[in-house]
């Protein structure tokens, strides 16, 4: 008789968590040696990974394809600003409770994005998202519509505000990346992928359809809200316009699209990419712009997996599995052994 | 009072151009088309990049411009959009977005930030009094008329012709209507092709009346949504009355102070989603 367990890593994602954390490691060291400009780029770049993180777990694992998580980024933002300038608080403490903040007004938010479905759920969000920054926009209090300066970090010295800043975000992603993909292995991930192989069938297996949703929901919303507050804190300058702008959410999805939607690997290959075409064409204004719209189109069209999707595809790479495999083998490797995947990637 | 509930149901007018051809996109395939308000202002764009070349004649240009948004919307769902459809969103929302910021970025190499308008002879200037100190533009009291007229007729080609009763039905079941001999992609791309004449109109009526700029589609494609959803899924005469709505909404929020009208149209359509989430006068088919 054959014995049968489940397997749940292949001999490529160890190997990546060991790099990772060695990543990590030296990354932990850069304030020492690094110069600022590089720390500024990293934590940029770590803001809109983050964000990017957070909405393909909504669109790609949670089927919550969105176009106003900009809310969210904003309201990160200006609740962190509000605790630092209004009320005194040191703004690092400030990050972690303005995205508290945000998903407890998230909830309230869900019980009206939620009547809406597919597309109009798109659109629906966009439209909570303009009526916050319009809300903004109108409030004196923090400069109204040009926008006000986090006045709250002054009495700190340049050096140990952008070490700060910069552990902050390496920590940001590194939790970001941990809590996403636990939560993709815990029950309730494997309930979320359930969910959007197929609704119907989920919760005919008991799957509570709403109730997972929510969280996710409030989860991404969180997560975003993190991300924008971290963000102001690099920038030290906030406005309605730059907070709640339909681009922190375009460049999210053309990050998800290009790397991989519905996978971990996705927004962290995306980001890269992005980070590239950022350094090198930027200056090209509206042609840099025209030519990510037209990336996002044709990737869409003729590679719906994305790049890593691709690569995976090709040689069956996976550095965060969340798939379940029954292996017979004592000693297995996935892509040798019959196997039976539960959950399966797209 | 009376005068802001005129200006009001006028925008509306406006606004239901702007919101018909989402509405028939969406009834008949299901796609949501994120770049409506985009392809609005290009259309408006190449009105007033034609009117020079029929000696400035803004009717002309727009005349021009219909046929051409019919084979524009044609093939652009025949050859692009098609390939997106299915349960899943996702495609067609990005490739609408991609379109979207496309669009936005080519318009603004070609033409610049400035706002534009279109010439319309005077008639955006002349006026009708309705007595009691009540009066209305010609313009906007033309714009009106043709939404309506673009309303019904829409309606009747839906209930009435041999067309119509393709788009019902691969609205209903696609699978089914092919098996009785339609071929889906085809009567898809005539839908996009009839709401891009829809569209064009409500382009160069929009630059007529007021300006255009580049960056002005999002919330363009905001007001459209919004009527389709005050209005109620699947019929033309609730997102009419929808736009209605809404313009009234606005009308009233800049009366109040001109800096809250777009936020008041925003949080009527938020209320109007929690209260009577099927909208005003629902039809929803499948």
């Amino acid at each position: 008789m054959t014995e049968l367990r489940v397997v749940r890593s292949t001999r490529t994602s160890r190997v990546a968590l060991v790099v990772g954390i060695a990543l990590v490691v030296v990354a932990a060291t850069m304030p020492a040696w690094a110069e600022s400009s590089w720390m500024r780029d990293f934590v940029e770049i770590a803001c809109y990974f983050v964000f990017a993180l957070m909405w393909n777990l909504l669109a790609g694992y949670g089927g919550m394809v969105s176009i106003g998580q900009q809310a969210f980024f904003g309201l990160g933002g200006y609740l962190m600003l509000m605790l630092g300038n209004l009320a005194g608080v040191n703004p690092f403490v400030a990050i972690p409770l303005a995205a508290l903040g945000t998903a407890a007004i998230a909830l309230p938010v869900s019980w009206i994005a939620f009547r809406l479905q597919g597309g109009y759920f798109a659109i629906g969000t966009w439209v909570i998202a303009e009526v916050f920054r319009l809300s903004f926009a109108n409030m004196s209090i923090v400069g109204g519509g040009s926008g006000t300066s986090l006045t709250a970090l002054r009495g700190i010295e340049r050096a140990t505000r952008e070490a700060l800043t910069f552990w902050f975000a390496l920590a940001a992603v590194v939790l970001a990346i941990a809590g996403v993909y636990l939560f993709l292995r815990s029950k309730l991930g494997l309930a979320l992928l359930a969910i959007r192989d197929s609704e119907v069938a989920a919760e005919s297996q008991g799957v509570d359809v709403r109730r997972t949703k929510l969280w996710v929901y409030l989860a991404a919303a969180f997560g975003a809200a993190f991300a924008g507050a971290l963000y102001f804190v690099g920038n030290l300058r906030i406005s309605p316009d730059a907070a709640f702008s339909v681009n922190w959410t375009a460049f999210a999805i053309f990050m998800v699209v290009i790397g991989g939607i519905g996978r971990i690997e996705g927004p962290i290959v995306g980001a890269l990419i992005f980070w590239a075409l950022n350094r090198a064409f930027s200056d090209y204004g509206t042609w840099y712009l025209m030519g990510l719209g037209l990336i996002a189109i044709v990737v869409t069209i003729f590679f719906k997996q994305g790049l890593w999707g691709w690569l995976q595809q090709r040689w069956g790479w996976s550095l965060f599995p969340t798939m379940r495999w029954l292996a017979a083998a004592p000693s297995p490797s996935p892509s040798s052994s019959s196997e039976v995947s539960h959950a399966q990637h797209r | 009072m009376l005068d802001t509930l005129i200006q009001g149901l006028l925008l509306g007018g406006l606004y239901a151009l702007f919101a018909l051809g989402l509405s028939l996109m969406f009834g008949v395939m299901r796609l949501t088309n994120t770049a409506q308000g985009d392809f609005i202002v290009l259309a408006a764009f190449v009105v007033i990049a034609l009117a020079p070349l029929v000696a400035r004649s803004t009717l002309g240009a727009t005349l021009l411009t219909l046929p051409l948004a019919f084979a524009a919307g044609y093939a652009l769902q025949r050859w692009v959009l098609n390939g997106t459809l299915g349960r899943d969103p996702l495609p067609s929302l990005v490739v609408t977005f991609g379109l979207s910021i496309v669009i936005q970025n080519v318009l603004l190499e070609l033409f610049s930030a400035d706002p534009r308008s279109l010439d319309s002879g005077g008639f955006n200037t002349r006026g009708l009094a309705l007595g009691g100190g009540v009066a209305v533009g010609a313009l906007p009291l033309a714009i009106f008329g043709m939404a309506l007229a673009i309303t019904a007729a829409l309606q009747a080609l839906f209930d009435r012709t041999a067309l119509g009763r393709a788009f019902r039905a691969v609205s209903d079941d696609r699978e089914i209507a092919e098996l009785m001999g339609l071929d889906a992609r085809k009567v898809y791309a005539l839908a996009t092709a009839i709401a891009f004449v829809v569209i064009a109109v409500g382009g160069a009526l929009q630059a007529m009346r007021t300006t255009v700029a580049p960056s002005d589609g999002p919330l363009l494609l905001l007001f459209a949504f919004e009527a389709v959803i005050i209005g109620g899924m699947g019929s033309f005469w609730g997102t009419f009355a929808g736009a209605m709505v809404l313009g009234l909404a606005q009308q009233v929020g800049f009366r109040l102070d001109p800096g809250w009208g777009i936020w008041v149209g925003h949080l009527v359509f938020l209320a109007v989603l929690v209260v009577r989430p099927q909208g005003l006068l629902p039809r929803t088919r499948g």
